[in-house]
């Protein structure tokens, strides 16, 4: 009797789980097969690649975000960041692409540090980074206080270049999935990098030093962001400092969605990867769906309750 | 002597810092403007704080109630309360009492929203509340679209009514602020949701109803917000599209740099007024010394991060 109930918990929490780290899949899957079923020209090369462009900068944030939300920190400058490293690619990428280089470098060390402070001042990881938010945007404007500036043509041209096979954004998602993946996942670094999230304290006590944890992936987050901000450059060639503050939001949306969770330790890269093209792809959907544009943004509220309703219902436990 | 005290109870307390911080940006515009205009400056940050402190005293309950509790749905709320309530009005001073109640059911409304996708959803509050707003931005852009909707005369006059040289609205804000002080240091209820943010498990095996708790935090803020949405379409001349967005950061960084715990159990109402003059008389400044306005928000940030830098005890 025991044994049958014990059996049968087990044979649920079987299914439970592969319906829960299935869900990011299946949600992008349903919405991809409404998209297609509205407007099948979206299979061609052209259409693949117009659809997905935009989902590769968010595909990047949201990977920065997943590192942070694995160590049980939230960041909320990504969004600024990414806007930043649009401004200085915009500004300087052109003439002077060393200062360019240098700005971003400088950049980088600065979420290295912020990650350090984080650390050894044992601060709240929200208001550091909501502080620093200030700071990229702020730094943006001075940059540049209106929208303009080009992306230099090698970049624009990256953007439009012709993959064989297959349109490059998914070519992209699907070499930074699986980067992600072997990287995290798959590697005794990402165990630790993991570890640091989940049991700092069993990782310190293994020899491991959760401060140099810590400023690797928050030094992997900026990277992530600096790439972020140059796909997205190669995109709209152009800069603005008010480019992608939803990112923000968004990217912490695309990694719960892909199954990340901010108890710390948690992750999935390749469900992050899907996460964020969902989300992207619900703004194509709906204005494929004919939804009026003041309806627009209230529908994609409906949409991440409702893939984030789906994670509720087949979770196994009270976390 | 009295220095030397004052430094410490700085150090104990951060959150005294934001007043001096504030102060030092007055004097600095007084500088600027060679002695002219001080007073009126003041008035004017005092002026547009009121609407800060409101929302960020809202804000305040939600973070107080413990790790993770945040909303983001204040802007979303503000507008659709703002849009709501003066279209019900349309300039009528007799429908002000229904305007009124609009403007705070609807933000009890969205505060009952937030919980039910926090709770019965298990979707953590920071994307339950940024999800909702979403669809509240969507029924503002529906009730009022790309218009301003007038308020009544009567209550563009009231936001700006002074007697005496003062403010009344001001007043009345500073009056909210000091009850809401003694509404968490003294009441039952107060207590509760102070040990629901130090430790809910503890709270609830204690008998507090801890759901409860978190279903008044979010209404409280959503009709903090909806107030406040109500009383700035009234100051700035009507309701408006993207009327909340700078309040969405900055509600929750008044709160913080105001004293109360962003992994909440502590919570301070009248800290709030300090990090408000703050962001306000920022601005004046900026324009004073005709700089760019990026410095603004590099200023924001490093008094965010200085303040913070200094309560090293905060829980991760």
């Amino acid at each position: 009797m025991a044994d049958t109930s014990t059996a049968l918990r087990l044979a649920g929490t079987g299914l439970q789980s592969v319906l829960r780290s299935g869900l990011p899949y299946l949600a992008l899957a349903a919405m991809l097969a409404v998209l297609i079923a509205l407007q099948p020209n979206i299979l061609s090369y052209f259409g693949l690649n117009l659809l997905l462009k935009l989902s590769i900068p968010l595909i990047l944030a949201a990977y920065a975000q997943m590192l942070v939300i694995a160590l049980g920190d939230i960041d909320l400058s990504i969004g600024s960041f990414v806007g930043l490293v649009n401004c200085v690619v915009a500004v300087f990428f052109g003439d002077h692409l060393a200062l360019g280089l240098l700005i971003l470098a400088a950049a980088v060390v600065g979420y290295a540090i912020m990650g350090a402070v984080i650390h050894l001042r044992r601060l709240s990881s929200i208001m550091v980074t909501l502080g620093m938010s200030f700071v990229w945007f702020g730094v943006a404007l001075l940059i540049l206080p209106n929208p303009g500036g080009v992306a230099p043509e090698w970049l624009a041209d990256f953007a439009r270049m012709q993959a064989p096979l297959m349109p490059l954004p998914l070519w992209l998602a699907i070499v930074i999935a699986v980067i992600g993946h072997f990287t995290l996942m798959r590697s005794s670094f990402g165990v630790i990098l993991r570890g640091a999230g989940g049991n700092p304290r069993a990782i310190a006590r293994a020899g491991w030093s959760i401060l140099q944890a810590r400023l690797v992936i928050y030094s992997a987050a900026g990277i992530l962001g600096v790439l972020s901000g140059l796909v997205l450059t190669a995109i709209t060639t152009s800069g603005d400092p008010n480019v992608a503050p939803t990112y923000t939001l968004v990217s912490i949306a695309a990694v719960i969605l892909g199954g990340g969770a901010f108890v710390g330790g948690i992750m999935s890269p390749v469900g992050t990867v899907a996460g964020a093209i969902t989300l992207a792809l619900a703004g194509s959907m709906l204005s494929f769906l004919n939804v009026p544009p003041v309806w627009q943004i209230g529908a994609q509220g409906c949409i991440l309750v409702a893939v984030l309703a789906g994670r509720a219902l087949v979770r196994t436990d009270s976390k | 002597m009295t220095a030397m005290s004052s430094a410490t109870i700085a150090l104990r307390a951060p959150w005294t810092l934001n007043f001096v911080a504030a102060l030092l940006i007055w004097g600095l515009t007084l500088v600027a403007s060679g002695g002219r205009g001080g007073a009126e400056t003041l008035t004017v940050a005092l002026a547009f704080s009121v609407f800060t402190v409101l929302a960020g005293t809202g804000q305040m309950f939600v973070i107080a109630a413990g790790p993770g509790n945040i909303d983001l749905s204040i802007p979303a709320v503000m507008t659709l309360a703002a849009y709501l309530s003066m279209g019900v009005m349309d300039g009528d001073a007799a429908l002000l009492p229904l305007g009124l109640a609009i403007a705070l059911g609807t933000g009890v409304l969205a505060g009952v929203g937030n919980i039910i996708l926090i709770r019965a959803l298990k979707i953590p509050p920071i994307i339950a509340t940024l999800a909702l707003s979403f669809m509240l931005q969507s029924l503002a852009n529906n009730a009022g679209g790309e218009a301003t909707i007038k308020p009544p005369q009567e209550l563009a006059d009231f936001a700006i009514l002074k007697l005496g040289g003062v403010q009344i609205l001001l007043v009345l804000v500073l009056a909210l602020s000091a009850f809401v002080q003694l509404v968490i240091a003294r009441s039952v209820f107060g207590r509760y949701l102070l040990a629901v943010g130090q430790n809910d498990r503890a709270a609830a095996l204690t008998g507090i109803p801890v759901w409860w708790i978190r279903l008044s935090c979010y209404c409280l803020c959503g009709a903090m917000a909806g107030l406040t949405g109500f009383l700035l379409a009234g100051f700035s001349g009507g309701a408006m599209l993207n009327m909340g967005g700078t309040y969405l950061m900055e509600s929750v960084a008044v709160v913080v740099l105001g004293g109360t715990a962003v992994a909440g159990g502590r919570a301070n109402a009248i800290g709030i007024w300090g990090a408000a003059l703050f962001f306000n008389l920022l601005g004046t400044m900026i324009n004073a010394f005709h700089l760019a306005e990026g410095w603004r928000f590099i200023c924001t940030g490093a008094i965010i991060l200085f303040v913070i830098s200094l309560n090293p005890d905060e829980p991760r």
